[in-house]
């Protein structure tokens, strides 16, 4: 434990935040979203669609700009600081959350839209004739029946928001116990030739991914015995 | 605007709800099972899916027994119809077990322990209530599937096709549970097929479509009959017939059986008197004589009038019979030799021997539970057996 100062721990916790805030963020507004996407029709769906699959192909920085400028003193981000007497949103812990949902949206809705596509109409139509209104046949057939993408989106929500770093480059600016979270850590240490300390923190990180990238693995094997 | 008629099943649909339009309507008695017939692709499932509102065709009026369900200004969307619908494919909830499948649309009208009970022993699920549906036979997904309809207490089921998905055996096993079904639940039934042994042995009214449009709807006994329809003059033509039991000869392990006013004689296990039965009479199993038959081995022989003869392939003629006293109407299938040689012709009074007659169902007195969970004064009241 001498290896890595009290610093390091504050920026795992920080990370660790991070994740699982903007994981819970994107369950919450991405699950109606990935909803309407499966299900609408509309060429607005398929504008949508293709607005939030920008992240997969846009470099973190590209996005990372935009949210600088969205963010800062003179955007609606800045505007929204205002009101509880804040500057700007750029290199806050709130702003760093605003940029990693964007961010990870595709990787939360893809495949939760996917759970939905799949089951297709069937499930929700046999509810309806058993009285089950719209809401109610979605909580109760349509959300369980998700279940396996609801987790699959989940682990890669975590996962993408903790390996973020072009983004916390760009708008996180850094600043220990707010916005320093682990790939930022591990940048420094090579800067200042800390070669012990970032192969350690490189490392944890590998391990993390593996961990993530199994228990998908898991998630798939378990769901597709469960659908047989 | 159209209004509703108690006591019928009144619907009337047109345009476009898949590739194919649709321009349908009939009125049927809110009673008994009917059936819509007609090849893949006519449009009987495009109806049934708008009778249960999951289908929705701007004109279109659908009113069950009196209450309207679509008119120009109403839509009442599925989950507010009382409709009980059985999808080809059972489409259980796989994340629920088969008990809180059953439960899943009785949520809001809790079923009394005995309408549970009694659901379970007509479809016979007792043992697979712990079960995950996804480790069931197609057969038992299905019969919980109607279990699951009838438990929510609807006044129309609707099947669309519910035995076509499955094998030779699982429809075999399934038939008897529709027609104790129909026999014991007061509910009027729209049944979808494309088999019409399927609809000998269940249904008692019957609409034939052919591509979008209704060609014939009425009782199934008529239609079978109707020498202007294909089903008549087809190869596997046939007439359904409702007998009582009336009696049965222990001496020769004779089954007696009264159809309107005829007597019919058949070999088979007793039953006692009352019950109602399906009969079967195949057009090939019928043939006529001019004379009354002195020694003959036929046991049913009826004196009948010559009421059409339809032309099948060109060595064959059908004729529809009706019988002497009742006027059921029979259909019968002779050479054209035979016709021409007998000089038979249409109206000419002859003698109809009948060869053989198939029992199609038996049936039991209705359940009370079930019954008694449908509206007082609902035109399904089942008629009280004798």
């Amino acid at each position: 434990m001498e290896l890595f100062s009290a610093e390091i721990w504050q920026s795992l916790g920080l990370t660790i935040e991070l994740a699982s805030l903007t994981t819970l963020v994107l369950l919450i507004v991405g699950t109606p979203l990935a909803w309407w996407l499966a299900r609408s029709k509309s060429l607005w769906a398929k504008a949508v669609g293709t607005i939030i699959a920008l992240p997969l192909v846009l470099p973190p920085t590209v996005l990372g700009l935009y949210l600088l400028f969205m963010l800062g003193p003179n955007g609606p981000g800045g505007f929204l600081a205002s009101i509880w007497g804040w500057r700007t949103l750029a290199f806050t812990f709130a702003g760093l959350v605003v940029g990693s949902v964007l961010c990870a949206v595709p990787f939360v809705v893809q495949p939760i839209r996917n759970a939905f596509a799949t089951m297709g109409n069937r499930p929700l139509e046999v509810a309806a004739t058993l009285r089950a209104s719209p809401l109610y046949a979605f909580f109760t057939v349509a959300l369980p029946l998700a279940r396996p993408g609801l987790l699959t989106a989940a682990v890669l929500g975590v996962a993408h928001t903790t390996g973020a770093f072009g983004l916390v480059l760009m708008i996180g600016g850094n600043v220990p116990g707010r916005t320093k979270v682990l790939p930022a850590f591990l940048f420094d240490y090579v800067q200042a030739s800390r070669w012990r300390e970032a192969s350690s923190l490189g490392g944890g990180m590998v391990m993390f991914a593996f961990a993530a990238i199994l228990t998908l693995t898991l998630i798939e094997k378990y769901s597709a015995r469960r659908s047989t | 605007m159209r209004t509703a008629t108690p006591g019928q099943i009144e619907i009337a649909f047109k345009g476009q709800p898949g590739s194919s339009p649709l321009d349908a309507h009939f009125s049927v008695p809110a009673k008994g099972v009917t059936a819509i017939f007609g090849p893949t692709g006519c449009g009987k499932t495009a109806v049934a899916r708008c009778i249960a509102g999951l289908e929705h065709l701007p004109t279109g009026f659908c009113a069950i027994d009196g209450e309207v369900w679509q008119d120009e200004t109403t839509f009442r969307p599925p989950h507010l119809r009382p409709i009980g619908y059985v999808f080809q494919h059972a489409s259980l909830f796989p994340h629920l077990s088969v008990k809180r499948n059953l439960l899943y649309g009785a949520r809001k009208a809790e079923p009394t322990p005995n309408a549970f009970e009694e659901v379970i022993e007509l479809m016979g699920i007792a043992p697979l209530l712990d079960r995950s549906p996804a480790l069931l036979t197609g057969g038992e997904q299905q019969r919980i599937a109607i279990g699951r309809a009838l438990l929510s207490q609807p006044r129309l089921l609707v099947m669309d096709e519910p035995l076509a998905a499955l094998d030779r055996r699982a429809k075999s096993e399934i038939l008897p549970f529709l027609e104790r079904l129909h026999e014991k639940v007061a509910l009027p039934m729209i049944y979808i097929t494309h088999d019409m042994v399927e609809i000998e042995r269940l249904a008692n009214h019957l609409v034939i479509m052919e591509r979008g449009t209704v060609t014939a709807a009425g009782p199934l006994h008529v239609l079978q009959t109707d020498p202007a329809l294909p089903l008549a003059a087809s190869r596997e033509a046939a007439v359904s017939l409702d007998a009582v039991v009336g009696g049965y000869d222990g001496r020769y392990g004779l089954l007696i059986l009264r159809v309107k006013g005829a007597r019919v004689l058949v070999p088979a296990a007793p039953l006692p008197p009352g019950v109602h039965q399906r009969l079967r009479v195949a057009a090939r199993d019928v043939s006529v004589a001019r004379e009354p038959p002195r020694a003959n081995s036929i046991v049913n022989v009826f004196p009948a009038r010559i009421k059409a003869s339809l032309p099948l392939g060109a060595g064959e003629i059908t004729l529809v019979l009706a019988l002497g006293g009742s006027g059921t109407e029979i259909l019968a299938r002779i050479t054209r030799f035979s016709f021409d040689s007998l000089g038979l012709k249409d109206g000419m009074d002859v003698f109809a021997q009948v060869e053989g007659v198939m029992l199609v169902s038996a049936s039991e007195p209705p359940l009370r539970t079930i019954v008694a969970s449908t509206p007082a004064g609902d035109a399904g009241q089942p008629s009280p057996v004798p």
